[in-house]
């Protein structure tokens, strides 16, 4: 049986990682190679680094630290963050990386999509949606929710399967950082929509909200950064709390 | 010396890491004709089957994989790499395979609202023992990443399933040739231990 994921998520900015609120304010939480060595002894189920500078030089910093994460651990690592070419793409696969997500470039520029997955294999593409509500309406932003495009999240996310993204990660910036739950209902709605797995980010604040949103749904993963900067919280833990509510976890011993 | 092929597809990174982390000696190696140097091969394998198979074929790999199982080394085959051992594959396209293993690979065709790729952490069903698979419980989950599943024409064969919504093949065996559908290099400590089982492996079982 499939089991359900919990995947923590590293921001990183100048070489540091952070984290904000709504895509804002964001604060110094570490240094990310001190957060994988132990994300990597918690067995965490899977890592995903973006890279939230989106300069020329950010790049570089961000494949610098895929290389050192996949010299660490040995779980499946995404990673993204400005990712415009099939170049970079190959670059961060070369250092590491199993899946690239891409966000701003999925709707300037969608046929990468097409190009990574017939390259690479769908596997490879995680397409990333960062949506916000106003007037009850939810909308696709992009370039690290400055840019209103007006996008409908769903039918977005319908486009990026059919050109060949293998996963979708779907992340509510009004509940980005707030640790006040995920917007459950709308995910659930999305993934009972789609064909491709789900993972869905923004609001966990305690285990309560993974397993509201992993208990009788068809979501795939639960991802998750403030939940595990701040507090005492780890995968570890996360993955006791649900299995005791019956959630599949994973078996490593 | 274990040798990791390197044919164009993958990230082979990791799993050169892994042999390193568990003290094996490993390298990627990109020229097909210094596969005699290798007592035995790993080859990995991401993208699709048809892509796979043309540069297989266009870089003399064929013949050399082909010449080194028949002398009987052992050679480990993973996911991609596991597909493209059996005789025809049929995404983006029907494609000859290299037919090391009788049979055909065709998409995941999970029950109900399951989704496809099949991605994340699943346990083995064991169908038979392995040298390779010693000291691996029932109840230990995997990594796997894939839509397609491969579908043997010999039971025989047949290694170990999977459940995702109805049973498929999750590794296979033959002789000296082992090919195993979830990353054992992306599976930490369990995964390790199946790669340090195959570098300790004399190809028999």
């Amino acid at each position: 049986m499939l089991k359900k994921r919990i995947i923590p998520v590293l921001l990183l900015k100048d070489k540091r990682m952070v984290k904000g609120k709504k895509f804002k304010d964001f604060k110094d939480t570490g240094e990310p190679k001190t957060a994988v060595r132990i994300y990597s002894a918690q067995d965490a189920d899977e890592l995903v680094f973006l890279d939230i500078d989106n300069n020329s030089s950010s790049l570089g910093n961000l494949i610098e630290i895929v290389k050192q994460a996949s010299e660490e651990c040995f779980m499946p690592l995404a990673a993204g963050g400005g990712i415009s070419d099939i170049n970079q793409v190959r670059e961060l696969l070369k250092a590491g990386a199993d899946k690239i997500v891409v966000n701003t470039s999925c709707v300037k520029n969608p046929s990468l999509i097409k190009e990574i997955s017939k390259e690479f294999g769908e596997q490879c593409v995680i397409g990333s949606i960062d949506y916000k509500i106003s007037n009850n309406l939810r909308e696709v932003w992009i370039k690290s929710g400055k840019l209103n495009t007006n996008l409908d999240p769903l039918e977005h996310a319908k486009n990026l399967i059919k050109l060949g993204a293998g996963e979708i990660l779907l992340n509510s910036i009004d509940r980005d950082g707030m640790m006040e739950g995920y917007d459950l209902e709308y995910a659930d709605k999305v993934s009972r929509e789609i064909n491709v797995p789900l993972i869905v980010c923004g609001g966990a604040g305690n285990y309560m909200h993974l397993a509201d949103l992993l208990n009788n749904t068809s979501i795939s993963a639960a991802a998750c950064a403030s939940l595990f900067h701040f507090g005492d919280n780890n995968p570890i833990r996360a993955r006791s709390y649900l299995k005791n509510l019956d959630i599949p976890m994973r078996m490593l011993k | 010396m274990i040798g990791i092929v390197d044919y164009g597809a993958g990230n082979l990174a990791s799993v050169h890491n892994a042999f390193e982390r568990i003290g094996e000696h490993s390298e990627i190696f990109e020229d097909s004709k210094l596969i005699d140097k290798y007592d035995r091969i790993v080859l990995p394998g991401v993208g699709s089957f048809s892509r796979a198979m043309h540069l297989l074929t266009s870089k003399g790999w064929k013949e050399a994989i082909l010449n080194h199982i028949n002398d009987k080394k052992p050679f480990l085959g993973i996911c991609l790499g596991m597909q493209i051992l059996f005789e025809s594959g049929d995404e983006k396209g029907p494609c000859e395979g290299l037919g090391v293993i009788k049979g055909k690979v065709k998409l995941l065709n999970p029950s109900s609202y399951l989704k496809i790729p099949h991605v994340g952490w699943n346990n083995l069903l064991p169908s038979k023992e392995h040298p390779v698979m010693e000291g691996i419980k029932e109840n230990i989950d995997f990594y796997f990443v894939h839509s397609y599943r491969c579908i043997p024409e010999s039971k025989k064969v047949i290694l170990s399933e999977c459940d995702y919504g109805g049973k498929f093949v999750s590794s296979v065996s033959k002789d000296n040739v082992i090919g195993m559908q979830f990353h054992p290099e992306k599976s930490q400590p369990v995964g390790l231990k199946i790669l340090k089982n195959f570098s300790n492996w004399d190809g028999k079982c």
